[in-house]
């Protein structure tokens, strides 16, 4: 196997890392006003310490996990510059609105609880809400369509725009990661929380699941027929197969399995992009010619060298720090862990 | 105006604005690290107060550096393809080592600090903050060497066949002359941003304690204005430190720069005429009129400084802009280089950006240095003076250095153009060919406009935080003997 093939390995495995990672906390932003809502909670003060106990089961580690997708940026950018090239410019606009959700995500995380008015937080909560949901659903539009192919000039340019991506197997595929990060999100909250709270989380990851499953086996169906392998075809029955272990195991109370399921069924997901993708990087649709490849897309062999040799060293480490925090914030949560908020007082002199 | 002032403007509100955050970040995650570590060897109160303290406006500073640095990751290929594309064999790799080396390490490791109170023995509690800091100033090294080589490119060959520039020796990007001189003098000036912000905030409150004190006729020392006296002069000794940083690498850099890009220390002056040896080139303090060299303007000179800039004698040889241009046009204008073709006649930067941006980092630097000088023969001997003018300085010291930054950052890359990689590819090259002007306008109105309110809440929040105060102290507790069904000590 050539370096660049092994790259394009190493990126599928950064974006596993970053969808098995992010896609639980994108999970639980987009159910912080159900599990923390009027349907779930006694009262106003009830649901803000549900709040709070849904957002500190991934405070910790949110920012950490975000660090997969810089990292699979810069990967392409080094790897692959001209996949990064024309993905990067040619999906302007969705990148940008991607951006702008994760701006006011974080600073959601970061800000919410540093006030105590309840118009602060209520404002908060949408941003992360939407600063959730937004990415989730653009990631899978954007992927999906790479996987399918984008109009791409001989110069290797990108010269559809916004609408081209907006087609039905793109928006099928923001939809499956909507659902399937809504599920892993659920079982997360499940395995990282007690009482009331728990239960109701696996309740609503049995629900969506089936959803999720559904609409990713149809994705996976459609991708799989256009351009599928008999290697994908095996991911794709193994990404199914996982999902509904998940969900089984969710139903008798075994969140670590559900867990491991979820996360498995999205790596599995991946691995069917990439290998659907295989040897192409991005796809032409106006001639097959014009496909960007991992060979006419990489780059030399030197730099490619210098980046494995770190690599090799350093992504050891990374997850082995990356582990420990999870372990250290292993204990689940419950709202007696909640501090009281600071009572509202003006700023003193 | 054109695609490229676009992409340009784009890139510089982008940029600038990330880069105000930045040094504070990096100088702050020390001197936060330094507070807590303080705490755990003498366990007195203060340092336990300071570094909680500050690691509040620490992380409200840092949660802003870190959104706008995701769109500095992305923009590259957004706005710049033709730029990614000619240089990703080399630009990349850095730029994904700190992503690796530094953004992992970073965030894992602040989340630690932020929520292990109580929960990590307190050793490694403060290690953390330690590594925290590594993060940031590996950071700033990968992505000063990526900048490094745009200034002055090394360990590349141009491969004609596939018209890309190509990695051929890492270690002599990583070590490129330029790096090695830029990478000190913006972590000193990012310490001076830092201990700025500590400096002036402390001052602030020490004021308000020692004014309250005297206003009710209390004991000064019995308030907290002693512990704020104590983290103002910490901020002060490290501004004045990182001053002599900043200047003795600041020396080196223009020598450096003189010798790689003699243009843009031509423009740093806006020097129209070579200054031949044995006449010292004087370096001009304040002008009045236009920079555009047809007559001299020049109220304030300092004889001969700008060729000891420029070589380290003041009788040195310092070229002009237009002897300079005339060779560029020479050299790049006939060289067949297809990404250079376009300004065959025009190899001037905006002068009088480069010129007053270059004053402006090196005299709101000196001003910094002056208040913090100021600010420590005021609190010796355990004085807490409250003067009113020492609100003003309060103020200052956290802005000066971080607009010194900027205005450094402005002239380097302003002083640049019009080449993107110098002498390779011009910026009007590195455009992306796909992307309307519309779209960029549309990234711009929204980076602009989200960007402003940002601003105004951080700084709401900020100035909330520092009225408030250092928390009082309370005994942490040992992880070893935690109740497991206790409230958090920290929690979102």
């Amino acid at each position: 196997m050539d370096l660049a093939t092994f790259w394009f390995i190493v990126l599928g495995v950064l974006w596993t890392g970053y969808l098995v990672l992010e896609g639980f906390d994108f999970g639980v932003g987009m159910l912080l006003p159900v599990l923390g809502g009027k349907r779930y909670a006694s009262d106003d003060a009830d649901a803000e310490k549900r709040r709070r106990v849904l957002l500190n089961t991934i405070g910790p580690v949110w920012d950490g996990n975000e660090v997969w997708v810089l990292t699979a940026g810069g990967a392409t950018f080094a790897a692959f510059p001209h996949w990064y090239a024309t993905l990067f410019s040619g999906f302007y606009l969705p990148l940008l609105l991607i951006l702008v959700a994760l701006i006011v995500r974080n600073l959601g995380f970061e800000y919410r609880h540093k006030r105590p008015e309840a118009r602060w937080k209520a404002r908060w909560d949408q941003a992360i809400f939407w600063g959730s949901l937004v990415p989730a659903l653009l990631w899978g539009v954007a992927l999906t369509n790479i996987v399918r192919g984008v109009p791409i000039d001989a110069n290797k340019e990108f010269t559809g725009n916004l609408f081209s991506l907006l087609n039905p197997a793109g928006l099928l595929g923001g939809l499956v990661f909507v659902a399937l990060f809504l599920t892993h999100g659920a079982i997360f909250v499940a395995l990282k929380t007690d009482g009331k709270i728990r239960h109701e989380a696996r309740q609503i990851a049995g629900r969506v699941g089936i959803v999720a499953a559904v609409l990713a086996v149809a994705l996976l169906l459609w991708i799989g027929l256009g351009d599928g392998k008999l290697a994908s075809w095996v991911t794709t029955v193994v990404a199914a197969a996982a999902l509904l272990g998940a969900l089984a195991a969710n139903r008798v109370g075994r969140e670590g399995w559900a867990f491991i399921g979820t996360a498995v069924t999205i790596a599995m997901a991946v691995a069917t992009y990439f290998l659907v993708l295989f040897p192409n990087v991005m796809p032409s649709s106006t001639n097959p010619d014009w496909n960007l490849t991992i060979a006419n897309a990489s780059s030399t062999d030197y730099t490619l060298k210098v980046m494995t040799i770190v690599a090799l060293i350093f992504t050891p480490i990374v997850l082995m720090y990356q582990g420990w925090t999870y372990w250290v914030f292993r204990k689940r949560l419950t709202v007696n862990h909640i501090p009281e908020d600071a009572p509202l007082e003006p700023v003193s002199r | 105006m054109d695609a490229t002032d676009l992409a340009r403007w784009q890139f510089a509100i982008t940029t600038v604005y990330h880069f105000l955050f930045v040094p504070i970040t990096i100088g702050m995650s020390l001197i936060v690290a330094v507070f807590h570590t303080a705490w755990v060897r003498t366990h007195n109160p203060q340092w336990m107060r300071l570094a909680k303290f500050f690691g509040k406006l620490f992380l409200i500073n840092f949660a802003l550096g870190l959104v706008t640095g995701i769109v500095q990751e992305f923009q590259f290929g957004m706005n710049w393809s033709d730029y990614s594309r000619f240089v990703g064999d080399i630009f990349g790799a850095p730029l994904a080592i700190e992503a690796l080396l530094a953004f992992f390490l970073e965030s894992t490791f602040l989340g630690l600090w932020i929520f292990g109170w109580g929960r990590l023995p307190e050793k490694l509690h403060a290690t953390t903050m330690w590594l925290v800091h590594i993060g940031t100033v590996l950071s700033a090294y990968f992505i000063l060497a990526a900048n490094s080589f745009m200034q002055h490119p090394v360990g590349y060959t141009y491969n004609a066949a596939s018209g890309r520039a190509e990695l051929t020796d890492f270690f002599a990007v990583l070590t490129n002359k330029v790096q090695l001189v830029t990478f000190p003098h913006v972590i000193f000036a990012a310490y001076m941003a830092g201990a700025g912000v500590v400096m002036g905030v402390s001052l602030w409150l020490m004021r308000r304690e020692a004014k309250a004190a005297a206003d009710d006729a209390q004991d000064v020392a019995r308030t907290d204005a002693p512990m704020y006296r104590t983290a103002t002069r910490i901020g002060a000794v490290l501004t004045l430190v990182a001053a002599v940083g900043v200047t003795i690498t600041g020396d080196v850099q223009g020598k450096i720069m003189t010798e790689v890009q003699p243009m843009k220390m031509a423009a740093a002056e806006a020097l129209y005429e070579p200054v031949p040896a044995g006449e010292g080139a004087p370096f001009s303090v304040l002008t009045v009129g236009s920079l555009d060299g047809s007559h001299a303007n020049a109220i304030i000179e300092i004889p001969g400084l700008l060729s000891f800039l420029a070589t380290g004698n003041f009788q040195g040889a310092v070229r002009g802009i237009n002897d300079l241009k005339a060779e560029y046009a020479k050299t790049y204008g006939a060289s067949g280089n297809p990404r250079v073709a376009d300004v065959a006649t025009a190899f001037v930067p905006n002068i009088p950006t480069t010129y007053w941006t270059f004053r402006l980092m090196i005299g709101l630097g000196i001003a910094t240095a002056l208040i913090a000088i100021a600010v420590l023969w005021l609190t010796r001997k355990g004085r807490t003076p409250t003067a009113r003018w020492l609100a003003y300085a309060a103020v200052a010291a956290p802005l000066l250095p971080v607009f010194a930054n900027s205005f450094g950052w402005i002239f380097t890359e302003v002083g640049r153009q019009p080449w993107l990689v110098f002498g390779l590819m011009t910026t009007a090259n590195g455009v992306s060919p796909s992307v309307s002007m519309g779209e960029v306008i549309t990234s711009m109105v929204v980076f602009t406009l989200l960007y402003g309110a940002l601003a105004v809440v951080e700084i709401k929040l900020f100035l909330h935080y520092v009225r408030k105060g250092a928390e009082p102290f309370e005994e942490p507790q040992d992880p070893a003997d935690r109740d497991e069904d206790a409230p958090l000590v920290f929690a979102y």
